[in-house]
């Protein structure tokens, strides 16, 4: 009980400190928020159910970087990951907390591009709703979890914002494929075939693999 | 009986260079150890290694016997280092409330109001941290290391960069603390105050541990005695 507290407790105060500050959030917006527009010039109509996962994803994964980075460097003013560390939390409990709050800001911005998507491409993406936001959320709390493993690694490197997306990317891109495939199905109206079906699984694996991995390293990675 | 805070053959290495070396000390229940040296001489590597935020290379060190990662161990644990550690985009009552909260601090509320009281922050319990004055934020800082009411207090150089308001809160609450058996372990560089505090001193010069006893009456008239006998050419 006190473990969900404690990652609640993380998560609510990142939640808060990013609202109050909306550094992270407002750069995440407004970048995807411009390449679906930007891109919308770039595909004819027809092509739209082509790309829809291709690109919905790759906004996706992009954006998330901006928020992924500030997950641990949050801490770093007035050395506040010194006292998260020192505090009687599990490291795991920190890591959920701070997974959770970006989980939930990836969210965010993804709640917004997707009706955006359909505005600027003319498409309708809402004929599998609660499918492709089970998809959403396994594909984000995938390459979430992975980021936010990364961000506490790369946390004190000068070149983190560099350093970041160069690690992350190559590991997450089983987890982007599996999402890219499943939402351009999804948006194109056919329903979940045996094919499909392996790829929902393959997310799902990925996501518990991930999860897993991480919690077991995250104590590792924050004491030196 | 069990020290409140021991190193046993204690070794760090930053890449090749042995940071410390060799480093056995223990600290009795209710004692204040002055952890004195120069520059780089590895009072901060050590009390990190104390406060588990870094591991130590070779041998080990405990707290009341226990690991310094132990959960148990760092609920009886306070912390104030360089850096404040408190939220810029937080009120002050929000960030003693979520320490107060990760602590598993009884009755949070009233404590952190309590501890705002004590370090003179409760008429602007609710502004942000970044709107405060940096003689502020540190008076922040010492109530939230304190809020836990802790059995082992680790400070880093805690006199440091303080003004007067801050130094007297942080004076009236040490001497508190020992006055409760409190033990502290406390790295500085001004050697009168932690002479008046200390009832143990340790000497660290390049990584060694090159005095480490009772404070002595020599060592609170002439605070530099030490050094003259034994620190570093």
């Amino acid at each position: 009980m006190a473990f969900w507290s404690q990652t609640f407790t993380i998560a609510a105060k990142d939640l808060r400190a990013e609202l109050r500050s909306k550094e992270a959030i407002n750069a995440s917006f407004s970048f995807s928020l411009t390449i679906l527009l930007l891109f919308s010039f770039a595909f004819v109509e027809e092509a739209t159910i082509d790309i829809a996962g291709g690109l919905l994803w790759i906004v996706f994964a992009f954006a998330g970087a901006l928020i992924l980075n500030r997950s641990f460097a949050r801490e770093l003013p007035n050395d506040c990951l010194d006292a998260l560390i020192a505090a009687p939390l599990p490291a795991s409990a920190l890591f959920l907390g701070k997974a959770l709050a970006n989980l939930l800001l990836l969210l965010a911005v993804e709640a917004v591009s997707f009706p955006v998507f359909g505005v600027f491409y003319n498409a309708r993406w809402t004929g599998q709703f609660w499918t492709l936001a089970l998809v959403a959320v396994l594909g984000t709390w995938g390459f979430t979890v992975i980021g936010t493993m990364f961000s506490a690694l790369t946390v004190n490197l000068r070149l983190r914002e560099v350093m970041l997306p160069l690690l992350v990317y190559p590991v997450m891109i089983p987890c982007l494929m599996a999402a890219m495939k499943l939402t351009g199905h999804l948006i194109g109206g056919e329903p979940l075939d045996a094919e499909m079906m392996v790829w929902m699984r393959f997310l799902i694996g990925f996501d518990v693999i991930f999860t897993a991995l991480a919690l077991a390293l995250v104590d590792v990675v924050l004491v030196s | 009986m069990t020290h409140a805070v021991a190193a046993d053959d204690v070794w760090k290495y930053y890449g090749d260079y042995p940071a410390l070396r060799e480093i056995r000390l223990a600290v009795e229940p209710g004692s204040c150890l002055a952890l004195l040296g120069r520059n780089g001489a590895g009072k901060t590597t050590l009390l990190r290694i104390f406060a588990g935020f870094s591991k130590a290379g070779k041998g080990s060190v405990s707290i009341f016997g226990r690991d310094a990662r132990d959960l148990e161990t760092r609920r009886r644990v306070g912390i104030l280092g360089h850096g404040i550690s408190v939220y810029d985009e937080l009120s002050a009552f929000e960030n003693l409330t979520l320490f107060g909260r990760l602590y598993g601090v009884a009755d949070r509320r009233k404590t952190a109001l309590d501890w705002l009281e004590r370090v003179g922050l409760r008429h602007v319990r609710d502004g942000l941290v970044r709107e405060f004055s940096r003689g502020m934020r540190q008076r922040l800082a010492i109530a939230r290391a304190f809020l836990h009411d802790p059995q082992v207090l680790l400070l880093d150089e805690p006199f440091t960069a303080l003004d007067d308001r801050a130094i007297a809160v942080l004076q009236t609450v040490l001497r508190d603390a020992l006055a409760r058996q409190c033990t502290i372990v406390l790295s500085t560089h001004q050697l009168r105050e932690a002479m008046e505090l200390a009832t143990h001193v340790a000497l660290l010069a390049r990584g060694r541990l090159a005095y480490h006893g009772e404070r002595s009456a020599e060592m609170l008239s002439d605070p530099g005695w030490l050094y003259a006998r034994y620190g570093e050419s």
